[in-house]
Parts: structure tokens; sequence; C-alpha cells
């Protein structure tokens, strides 16, 4: 069954020069790879260019990263990333920490190709990988949400274009990460981003941003510290090229390791390198505000869809939850709360037991894409725990989606769970890590098979690393697993405590790394000595903030 | 040599002059370090006089020189190093410099139009034949999300 979509997704339309610069993009990128082909562009040259357009050499083949701006996607969009895992990988793709999609098997010769393909849909991989403005990202209830302040959305998509093929930071020190969230509640992990981006109202009551600048994950995990408490709205744009020039000017590029921004932040101290950036600011935000017709134009893209009045009028959800005890379970853990009366945003679960967290083959796509014009406004959404979203489901569309979400073995009723693990491709694809993740992750999953006790323990987030570059972001899941090389033998260091939400935190270090065999045996432990230890309706992050890491490391080194 | 300037193959006048390099006539370029240490004979100098900058310099160091200065070239030492981006920007940007911004060394064609949107206008190859492919990449876009400087 295909579908055609009447609606159009609320989501950003290209005009003519977006079009026109994915299209030139493509062309380029074709002609690059064809001067590496003919021996005119060195491995190491080219390696730089095919980065910025997010192609890896991987372990097994290239890996192409695709850019979902801020996690959305229409349902045209996923049918063509469909179409290219069937014509140019083995019938799969993975959906990634920054809400973005990889294909494992592209061939080199044909990459150009696929980016033809993408620019037809208004999908590019520019900037996906490399040392240059990554995507932004965002909440995934962006627009949705009970507690949001403003739609953050706009404002991706002017941060988007304004990073997109910026002369002056494509070559910066290291990969430079934003995001944005509108929310009270923090779903973007924006305090973990070299810049963080939160909407706010100050006294008088007019919405501006909050700059966190100087966050960041892999090795060496730093929270963001406020920069400017209140921008106002017309000047994000410069501000953001002040922190960009200052950060291209003075940021280290000796050691790889110590190149990102938080290195800077921190060995100039941050209120010097605030001085910096502001001196630059004053000299630059004359003449480079946003104007209010500028924010306006961006926002009619992200105009409410046409949401049905009546929906919160339907009888038979209620009756459906109380018929059937699967379909509420889903409905507790998957879907949630939305600003309009009637609807909900239901989440779909790229964590079925038996498949590598994230992963979707090419059925499901187009499956998903059906649903999402059957049942929404033709748009889905990644997340940035590797799932995705339809954000506008009206309840009484609840039942028969969650039954075809059945089907497609996309409900499995675990968002927020212990077993909805971020995980890394790992050893298994990556030429970076040092260890499996994947095969770790399935068998947490299969140790925890018992739906019932998954549901007790409640939210627990497990974030898995196959190396230090961290890009599943242990350090800051609430059990942080993360894959070392010992000897040649695969490793796992274990943190408990960290955070990406509101009270951002990076986990503490349990002990010693554990072995390759013994990993599923101490998780399960920490999780019991939780349901063993905790008060009433205390989470596992409020336990191990009130105890600490030793009940926990007692009875996981207690047979060492 | 040739090399492009404002989008022609023209003629380098330029003669590089090492630090320890005796003055000679006609046009010639110094490092940073020269300009220093030798600034007053330099201003005397009857023909143009450029000044060497690689990524670690500040070009604040020349800004009250700047009017006497007829060509800065950007000298890339690795092509990732992408500080001579911000170099060429501040000079046109926050420096109003009117003469020649050359990029040379190390550097991609494949940046040659990023570059020309921070305010680089003359282009020195690394081999006679990259003349025509520099040529062709600055016309890689015709749109831009940002502005450019001149």
């Amino acid at each position: 069954m295909r579908l055609t979509s009447n609606y159009k997704p609320s989501m950003y339309q290209y005009n003519e020069q977006d079009q026109t610069l994915v299209e030139e993009r493509a062309a380029q990128y074709r002609r690059q790879t064809e001067d590496f082909l003919k021996g005119e562009l060195s491995e190491d040259q080219f390696r730089a260019l095919r980065l910025r357009n997010g192609l890896y050499i991987q372990t097994h083949a290239p890996m192409l990263r695709i850019a979902v701006p801020y996690g959305l996607l229409s349902s045209r969009q996923l049918r063509k990333l469909a179409h290219i895992a069937r014509e140019y990988d083995k019938g799969y793709c993975h959906f990634t920490t920054r809400q973005n999609v990889q294909f494992n098997w592209p061939e080199l010769e044909r990459v150009p190709d696929i980016l033809d393909e993408l620019a037809s849909v208004q999908m590019h991989s520019i900037q996906t990988s490399g040392n240059c403005m990554r995507n932004t990202t965002s909440d995934h209830l962006a627009g949705v949400a009970a507690d949001e302040i403003e739609d953050p959305r706009p404002y991706c998509e002017i941060i988007r274009q304004w990073t997109t093929l910026h002369p002056e930071f494509d070559y910066l020190p290291r990969k430079f990460k934003i995001a944005v969230s509108g929310a009270r509640h923090d779903r973007a992990a924006t305090q973990l981003h070299d810049i963080g981006v939160h909407l706010v109202k100050n006294e008088a009551g007019e919405t501006g941003f909050r700059i966190l600048v100087g966050g960041g994950l892999g090795r060496t995990p730093i929270i963001g510290q406020v920069i400017r408490p209140f921008l106002e709205k017309k000047h994000l744009l410069s501000y953001l090229e002040a922190i960009l020039r200052i950060y291209n000017l003075f940021g280290r590029r000796d050691n790889k390791y110590k190149a990102r921004i938080k290195i800077l932040v921190k060995e100039t101290g941050l209120e010097k390198f605030t001085e910096m950036v502001e001196a630059e600011w004053r000299q630059i935000k004359n003449g480079m505000e946003l104007s209010d017709e500028r924010i306006a134009a961006i926002k009619a893209h992200f105009a409410p869809p046409a949401y049905d009045q009546d929906a919160a009028h339907d009888q038979s959800l209620s009756a459906h939850l109380a018929a059937d005890p699967a379909f509420a379970t889903w409905y507790k853990y998957n879907t949630a709360e939305h600003r309009v009366p009637g609807y909900r945003a239901a989440f779909i679960s790229l964590k079925a037991p038996d498949s590598p967290p994230g992963d979707m083959t090419d059925m499901q796509l187009d499956a998903v894409a059906d649903l999402a014009d059957r049942y929404t406004f033709g748009e889905i959404r990644s997340t940035h725990r590797q799932n995705l979203i339809l954000a506008d489901a009206k309840q009484a569309d609840l039942f028969p989606l969650w039954q075809a979400l059945c089907t497609l073995k996309l409900a499995t009723p675990n968002i927020g769970t212990v077993t909805d693990i971020i995980c890394c491709p790992g050893l298994d694809f990556c030429s970076l890590a040092n260890a499996g993740s994947i095969g770790v992750a399935k068998e947490i999953n299969e140790a925890l098979d018992d739906m019932d006790y998954v549901h007790d323990i409640g939210d627990v987030k497990i974030n898995m690393s196959g190396c230090m570059n961290g890009c599943a972001h242990q350090s800051v899941g609430h059990i942080g697993i993360l894959g070392v090389d010992k000897k040649g033998a695969e490793w796992y260091q274990i943190t408990l405590g960290g955070s990406s939400e509101n009270e951002a935190a990076i986990g503490e270090r349990l002990g010693p790394a554990v072995a390759r065999d013994e990993v599923t045996q101490a998780i399960t432990t920490i999780l019991e000595v939780y349901v063993n230890q905790r008060q009433q309706e205390e989470s596992f992050l409020d336990m191990v903030k009130r105890v600490g890491i030793t009940p926990f490391k007692e009875r996981v080194y207690a047979d060492h | 040599m040739q090399i492009i300037k404002d989008k022609a193959i023209i003629d380098d006048t330029f003669t590089p002059l090492a630090d320890d390099a005796p003055l000679a006539s006609g046009d010639i370029s110094v490092s940073l370090a020269r300009w220093k240490n030798d600034r007053e004979t330099l201003l005397a100098h009857a023909d143009k006089v450029g000044v060497r900058l690689q990524a670690g310099d500040s070009v604040s160091d020349l800004a009250d020189d700047l009017k006497r200065i007829d060509l800065i070239e950007l000298n890339f030492a690795e092509f990732a190093d992408g500080r001579l981006f911000s170099q060429a920007w501040l000079l046109r940007g926050r420096y109003h410099y009117q003469g020649e911004i050359r990029a040379a060394g190390h550097y991609l064609t494949d940046q040659t139009f990023y570059l020309s949107r921070v305010g680089v206008n003359a282009f020195q190859p690394a081999k006679p034949d990259h003349l025509n492919t520099i040529l062709a990449n600055l016309s890689d876009f015709s749109v831009k999300y940002q502005p450019s400087i001149q």
C-alpha cells in the first residue's frame, strides 16, 4: 500500500537557492571523487574533502552519514532513504545520536549518485563529519511539547543555513556541535555541546537565548558554562560568529585531543574567554541583526499543522486502553504528552531486543513513511536516543498505529527504560572502535527479557560506546559503558550517575574495567542493587545521587 | 611565475626575500619578522612591499602599517589550518585593508571558493596547471548563505 500525503509537513521547504546549493555541492563532490580516483588528490587531501561530505572509510567499507537537520524528515525523504538502503546498501540504515542517518556499505564510486538522489528530496550530507560545524540538533518534541517556551526549530533552521558552507569556519581546530532547546526540560543535551542555545524569558518577559559554551563529551567530558545569560534574538548569528572566530583563531591545533572549544575555554578561563568573545561581538553585531521579517518568514515554515479540533472527543482510546494491557503498556512508555488536546507524540522504538540499536530496514522505512502519511501530517522525527517519533498522532489513531508498529517490530514498549540503549556501531563497523558494542547491547537485552522487570526498574538510560570518542555519549548515561582495548582484548569501563538533561552530570567511574564476558552480569548486578535499595519511588539516578557508587561497586566487584 | 589575481591570470612581480637576504630592488615580499626588524628601511623601499604571514601570526601586528603594504601573502603550511581564513576576514572586515591578499603554499584548489569569500583576491598555484583549476573552482557555487567580504 502506498499512500500519498495530502499534507505538507510542518518543516522547512527548500526555495530555489537552497536547492541550487545542494545540487552544486553534489556536483562539486562528484568532481572531487573523480579527481581522487584519477590520482589528482592525495589520500590526505581527499580525506578532508570527503569527511566534509560525511564519508568515512570504515573497517569494511565506506560509511556515509546523511544530515537530518534537527531530526526532521518528511515521509518522502524517508522513502528516499529506503530506496538508498535498497539500491546502494545492504537494505538497512542506522540512526545516530546526532539525529542523522548512516549507511554502512556504500561504494565510494557511487556516493556521488547517492548525493544526487538526496538532493532530489532536499537532503544532503554536508558537514556531517570533519573539523567543521556539524548538524544542529534539537528537542525531538519541538513544537509539540507542553513545556515549550518557544519552538526552537526556526532558530535551528537559521543556524543550519548560517553554518552550511560557511567560508571562514570550515577548517576549525576540531568538530563543532550546536544544539538548541526551546523547552524548560532540556531534551537536546544543550549543556554538552560546543555551543548550547536555550530559549529563555528575561525579567521583562521577552524571549531570547541563554548561550552556553564549552560543553562536550568524548575523551574529556565537560559540562558547558553560561557565556551570556540573555541574548536578544536579533543577535543570534553575530554572537555565534564571535565565538567561532575566537575559537578558529585561538583553539589549539597542536593536539587533536585538546582541540575542542571546551579545552580553549578551560585553559583560557571562562571569564577571559567571555571577554574575548564579547569584545569581538561588539565589533560585528551592528549590521548583522536578524530582521523580524526574516525570523517570521522562517517561522512560517513551522506553522502548526491543521489539528483536528475534535480530537479529544474520541472515546475509543480509553476503551482500548482498558481492554488491551499490551496496548496500554505501549501507550504508557512509548507516547508522550502533546500540547494539543487529543494528540500524543508516538515513539517508534528502534530498540527491539534482537536488532542493533538505531537500525532500520528499507521495508520498515517505507512502512513508517506510509504510517506517517496515514496517521499524522507526513512528518517523522529522529531522536538523539536513536528512536523515531510521529509527533502528531491523534489519540483515536493510536490503537491502529500500535497494531501496525507491532507487525513491523517497532513497538517494543521500552522508551526511556533500561533496554532503550544508545549504542554506537562499535568494532563491528567502525575503524576507530576498540571494542564491540552491538553484541553487548544484545546480551544486556537478552538478560533483561522480562518486560515487567524492565518497567519496574523504570527510567534508566544506558549509553554504550566502543571507544573513547564517545559517539554514544556514555559519560552522560545513567549507566555508561565504554569499550577499551587491553592488550588486544575487549574490556569495558562502567560509569554511574551521568545525565544529559537539566541537571547534567558526568558519570563517575565504578572501578576497574570488566572483561567482555562479565559486562552483562555487572549491569544486571547494578540494577539489582538499585531494586533492593531504592526508597519508594526513587529513580535510579536519584538513588546514585543519594548513596554514591559504593554499594554498587561492592556488589559488582564482590567476587574479584 | 603566473598567479591569479581578481580572477585573471597575471605575471607575479613580487620576489620573496629570505630573512637574511640582502634587500633587492623591485617588488619584494618579506616575513612578518623581517618586517618588524627592518620596518623603517622597508617603508622607504621604492617599489612595492608585501608581507608573508603564517597561520600563527597576528594581523593586528600590521594594523598601523597596512596602508603602506601592497601585498599580504597568507602562507599555508597545512591546508587544514583554518586560522588564515579568519586572518583574511580580519584584514578586510576589521582593518579595511585594500591591497592584495594572496593565498600561497599548501592550500587546496578546492578551498579557493571559500578563500575568495573571506577577502582573498589572489592565488599562487602550487603547480602551473592549477591556474585553470583555480579559476574553475572560484565558481563552484552560484549561491551562498552568508555575506562575503571583498
